[in-house]
C-alpha cells in the first residue's frame, strides 16, 4: 500500500471508531463500570415530537406589569399631595399607563414636587379649566422599558421555579425576542396540569368584605366608592358544573402573597387537603396587625381575582399563618402550593403557541421513521448493486457508513433527532448515492474512450469532483437558511440534512475512492465491474 | 445495466416551445387554483388554530365526533380521518385559538372522555398557535425561501455566469410554484414542515441543475466552434443517465417514506414527491434552454 493510501484508511478507521464511540450509548444503554467510565454517556436527543412533551411559547403582558405599577405610583402620589397640603379632589388611573389628576392652585408648585419626588413621570397634556388644573401625567421611557423588562426577567425566574418544583427532567425555559419566553418539558405525561401551573399569574391577596354595603344592590350596579365584587368560581367534582358565588369587597389589598415564606399541602380531619401558609417576620407583623384592627370581620383571600375564602376573623392571630380552603383535589393543592411558593408572576402571560405530544405517539413515529430507513436503504441498496454491480456494492458500503457517521455525528454533537430530521436521514440515503452515480458516471465515460482500469478511476473521480462540491454546496445553502428559520422540528431537519452533506461528500469523495484504490492495487481489478 | 444508452441525442431543445407552453400551463393552472381555493389552504401553523389528534380503541364515525364537539359549542371544527383507517384516529381543528391556558383542548379531551370513557380515547398530540404566532412564521417562512433563492444566486454567478443564475432560478420559481399548485389542487394544508419540504426541494432541483450546467461549461471549452444549442443539448443528453439514475433513488426513498411515514409525514412526502418529478424535469426542459432563449433574444 503507499502511504498515501495507507493515510486515507487511517482516517475512515478513526472517523468510523469516532462515530461507534459516540454511538454507543444510544445503541447498548448506559455502561457501569470501566467502560461507562471512558464511553461517552450521551444518547441521541430525542426532540420533542419523537419523546413525547409540550413546547410553550408564553408572552410576558409587560404593559400590564407598567399599568399595575403606575396603579400603586397613584396610590402613593393620593398620599403625597394630601401631605404637601396640594388639594386634589380628582386623581385616576386612565389609558392603562397615564394618572389623570385635578389640581387646585398653582401649577408650579405641583410641577416642582413632581420633578423633586417623582422623576419617573412627565407630564403628557395640562390645561386650566377655571380655578382647576387638568393634568395628565404618563412615565417615562425608560422607566417603562426597564418594568417590561424586569417582568420577563422576572417571569422567567419564576417559571423555572415553579417547573423545578413540579418535577421535569432537563427542562429548557429560556427568552425569546424582547417579550417571549420559550418553555420545553420533554416526557411529561400531564400536559395541561403543567399549563395551568405555569400559566397562572398566582397572585394572592387579602381583602376585607364589605358587609356595611348591600351586596343586592352592588350587584344591581350601584357598586359603592370604593369596592368591588368578585366571586367565588368553584367546580363541583364529578359533574364539572361550576357554582358563582358573589363577593362585596373592600377594593384596598392589605397583604399580597409577596410575604409568604412558605406554602405546603396538609389534611384536615375530613382528609380533605388544603393549602397551609407561612409569613415571613413582616408578613407576620402585617397579618397580625390587620386581623387585630378587624375582628369580627371577614377576611377574603384572593388568587387571581378568584376568591377561595373568606372567612370571619374570630380573634387576633400572631403566630403569622393562615391557610387557603376550597374542594381540592390533592394534585390541585399540590399545585397551588408550588405556585405559591415560587411567588406571582410579574405581569400575567398569554399563551401563543403550545404543541403537546404524548409518549405514545412518539413511539409509533419512530417505528415507522425506522421502517421506512430500512426499507428505503434495502430498495436502494439493491438498485445499486444491480446497476452497476461490484462498484455498486462498494458505493453501498459508502451509504452504510454515511448512516453510521450521520448518527455518530448527531450523539456527538448533541444535536435533536426530530420527525422530519429522520425524514432528512432517509432523504439523504437517496441523495447520497448521488455522489457515487456521477462518480461512475463519468467512470463508464472514460472507459468507453478505451482508458486502463486505473485512469478510467482517476479521471472519472477528478472530473466529478467539481461537480459534486457545486451541488452539494448549493444544497448546503439551503439547508443553513432552513436551519436559521426553523423552529424545533425544523430545525432537526436541516441538522440532518447538513450532517447527511458532508458525510456523503467525505464517503463519496473519500472511502469508496479508497476502497476502489486498495482493489487496483492488490491487483484484484482487471476490469472495472461498473 | 444503462438506462441511457451511450450516444444518445434527444433534441430537448427542439421541442422547448412546446415544454415551456406546458410549464406555464401547469403553472397558470396552479395560480387558478389558489385564487379558487380563495388562497393556499394554511395549516394552524401560519393561520393560528388548535388542532387536536386523537385515537379512539374502536371505529367510530366522523359525523358521531362532530356531534359531540358541537354539543360543547364547537360546531363548526373539522374532523379528519388520520393516517390508516384501522387505526382509528383522527384530527380535529378548531380556528379559535383559545389563548386562555389552552382550556380548549381539555375541553375537548373532557367531552370526549365523558362519552366514551378514559381508556376508549387518547389524545396523542395538541397544538395551539395563536394568531400572531401564525403571521410571524409565514413572514419567516416566506424569507427563509427567499434568502436561499439569493444564496443561490450568488453562489451560481460566481462558479458560472450570471445567466446561468437566472436559469437555475427560473427553474426553482418553477418547482416551487407547481409544488405549492400541487398542495392547492389536493387541497392539502400548507404547514411548516411543507416550507421545509420546499426548500429541500429547491437544493434538490438545483443540484440536477448544476450537474448538466457543469457540462455545458466543460463543453463549452471541448466544443468552441458548436453553436451553443449544440452544446446545450449534448449536455444534456451526456448527463440524462445519472439525472434519471439519481431522481429514480431518491424517488424510491421518498416513495417508501410516503407509504410508511404514517400521517404526519404523509404531506411532506407528498411535496417532496411532486418536488422531484418536477424538479428533475425543469433542470432538462427549464434551467438550460432558458439560457439558448435568452442568447438568441440578444
Amino acid at each position: 500500500m503507499s502511504r498515501n493510501l495507507k493515510w486515507k484508511f487511517l482516517l475512515i478507521l478513526v472517523a468510523t471508531a469516532a462515530a461507534f464511540y459516540y454511538l454507543t450509548p444510544s445503541v447498548v444503554g448506559e455502561m457501569s463500570g470501566f467502560l461507562g467510565k471512558i464511553l461517552p454517556q450521551d444518547k441521541i436527543h430525542l426532540g420533542l415530537d419523537l419523546q413525547g412533551g409540550m413546547h410553550l411559547i408564553l408572552e410576558v403582558e409587560g404593559q400590564k406589569a407598567v399599568e399595575s405599577y403606575v396603579e400603586r405610583i397613584k396610590g402613593d402620589l393620593k398620599e403625597d399631595l394630601k401631605r404637601k397640603r396640594i388639594y386634589a379632589p380628582r386623581i385616576e388611573r386612565i389609558n392603562g399607563d397615564q394618572i389623570h389628576l385635578e389640581i387646585l392652585g398653582e401649577k408650579e408648585k405641583f410641577d416642582d414636587y413632581i420633578t423633586s419626588d417623582y422623576p419617573i413621570l412627565k407630564e403628557i397634556s395640562a390645561e386650566s379649566q377655571g380655578k382647576y388644573q387638568r393634568i395628565i401625567l404618563g412615565v417615562v421611557q425608560k422607566q417603562a422599558d426597564y418594568l417590561k423588562r424586569y417582568a420577563v426577567d422576572q417571569a422567567l425566574e419564576t417559571i423555572r421555579n415553579r417547573v423545578d418544583q413540579f418535577g421535569v427532567a432537563e427542562p429548557d425555559i429560556s427568552p425569546q425576542g424582547s417579550d417571549r419566553i420559550l418553555i420545553q418539558l420533554p416526557g411529561i405525561k400531564d400536559p395541561q396540569r403543567a399549563l395551568r401551573l405555569i400559566g397562572r399569574t398566582a397572585l394572592l391577596e387579602f381583602k376585607l368584605v364589605d358587609d356595611e354595603h348591600s351586596l343586592q344592590e352592588a350587584l344591581k350596579g350601584n357598586v359603592p366608592e370604593g369596592d368591588i365584587i368578585l366571586y367565588q368560581k368553584q367546580e363541583e367534582p364529578g359533574s364539572g358544573r361550576t357554582t358563582k358565588i358573589p363577593f362585596l369587597l373592600k377594593k384596598k389589598t392589605l397583604m399580597t402573597g409577596e410575604v409568604l415564606k412558605n406554602a405546603q399541602v396538609r389534611f384536615d380531619n375530613f382528609n380533605q387537603p388544603y393549602v397551609g401558609l407561612e409569613f415571613d417576620p413582616r408578613g407576620a407583623k402585617l397579618f397580625d396587625r390587620i386581623t387585630a384592627k378587624n375582628v369580627k370581620k371577614r377576611l377574603a383571600i384572593i388568587l387571581d381575582n378568584n376568591v377561595y375564602s373568606a372567612p370571619v376573623i374570630q380573634e387576633r392571630i400572631s403566630g403569622g399563618s393562615a391557610q387557603i380552603t376550597g374542594r381540592f383535589t390533592e394534585n390541585d393543592a399540590r399545585d397551588l402550593a408550588i405556585v405559591l411558593r415560587a411567588g406571582a408572576l410579574p405581569a400575567p402571560v398569554k399563551i401563543l403557541e403550545n404543541r403537546s405530544v404524548g409518549p405514545s405517539l412518539g413511539k409509533d413515529l419512530i417505528d415507522k421513521g425506522l421502517k421506512s430507513i430500512i426499507i428505503g436503504g434495502i430498495l436502494v441498496v439493491l438498485f445499486m448493486v444491480t446497476y452497476y454491480k461490484i462498484s455498486g456494492a462498494i458505493a453501498d458500503l459508502a451509504l452504510m457508513l454515511n448512516l453510521i457517521f450521520i448518527m455518530g455525528a448527531l450523539a456527538g454533537l448533541r444535536a435533536t433527532l426530530t420527525l422530519p430530521g429522520i425524514a432528512g436521514i432517509i432523504l439523504t440515503i437517496g441523495m447520497a448515492v448521488d455522489a457515487n452515480v456521477l462518480i461512475f458516471e463519468r467512470i463508464r465515460e472514460e472507459l468507453r474512450l478505451g482508458k486502463t482500469p486505473r485512469a478510467a478511476i482517476d479521471g472519472g473521480y477528478s472530473k466529478a469532483l467539481l461537480t459534486i462540491i457545486d451541488a452539494n454546496v448549493t444544497t448546503l445553502i439551503a439547508a443553513v437558511v432552513l436551519f436559521q428559520f426553523g423552529t424545533g422540528p425544523v430545525k432537526g431537519f436541516a441538522v440532518t440534512l447538513s450532517i447527511g452533506i458532508v458525510a456523503s461528500l467525505f464517503t463519496a469523495l473519500f472511502v469508496s475512492r479508497a476502497i476502489f484504490e486498495v482493489l487496483i492495487v492488490k491487483g484484484m481489478l482487471r476490469r472495472v465491474s461498473i | 445495466m444503462e438506462f441511457v444508452k451511450p450516444g444518445t441525442k434527444i433534441n430537448f431543445l427542439g421541442i422547448r416551445r412546446s415544454t415551456f407552453i406546458l410549464s406555464g400551463l401547469v403553472i397558470g393552472m396552479s395560480i387558478i387554483s389558489i385564487i379558487l381555493h380563495g388562497g393556499l389552504n394554511y395549516g394552524i401553523d401560519f393561520a393560528g388554530g388548535t388542532l387536536v389528534q386523537v385515537k379512539f380503541s374502536e371505529p367510530i364515525r366522523v359525523e358521531t365526533i362532530k356531534n359531540q364537539l358541537a354539543s360543547i359549542g364547537l360546531d363548526r371544527s373539522l374532523v379528519q380521518r388520520f393516517g390508516e383507517k384501522r387505526e382509528n384516529e383522527y384530527l380535529i381543528r378548531v380556528e379559535k385559538s383559545v389563548s386562555d391556558l389552552g382550556t380548549l383542548s381539555l375541553e375537548i379531551q373532557e367531552t370526549l372522555q365523558r362519552a366514551y370513557g378514559k381508556g376508549g380515547v387518547e389524545i396523542r398530540r395538541t397544538e395551539m398557535v395563536g394568531a400572531k404566532v401564525g403571521k410571524d412564521l409565514r413572514n419567516k417562512g416566506i424569507w427563509a425561501i427567499v434568502y436561499a433563492l439569493v444564496g443561490i444566486l450568488i453562489y451560481i454567478t460566481w462558479r458560472f455566469e450570471f445567466i446561468f443564475a437566472v436559469g437555475a432560478i427560473t427553474a426553482l420559481a418553477h418547482d416551487v410554484m407547481i409544488t405549492v399548485g400541487a398542495f392547492s389542487i389536493a387541497n392539502k394544508e400548507f404547514t411548516l414542515p411543507i416550507v421545509a419540504a420546499i426548500l429541500t426541494i429547491i437544493g434538490y432541483s438545483l443540484n440536477d441543475t448544476i450537474v448538466v450546467y457543469d457540462r455545458i461549461r466543460e463543453n463549452r471549452r471541448k466544443m468552441r466552434r458548436e453553436p451553443l444549442g449544440r452544446v446545450i443539448n449534448s449536455s444534456i443528453n451526456e448527463t440524462l443517465g445519472r439525472t434519471l439514475l439519481t431522481s429514480l433513488t431518491t424517488l424510491i426513498v421518498v416513495v417508501i417514506l410516503f407509504i410508511f411515514g404514517g400521517g404526519v409525514i404523509h404531506d411532506f412526502a407528498f411535496a417532496l414527491m411532486v418536488g422531484v418529478l418536477v424538479g428533475t424535469y425543469s433542470s432538462i426542459f427549464v434551467a438550460s434552454p432558458i439560457i439558448l432563449t435568452w442568447q438568441e433574444r440578444k
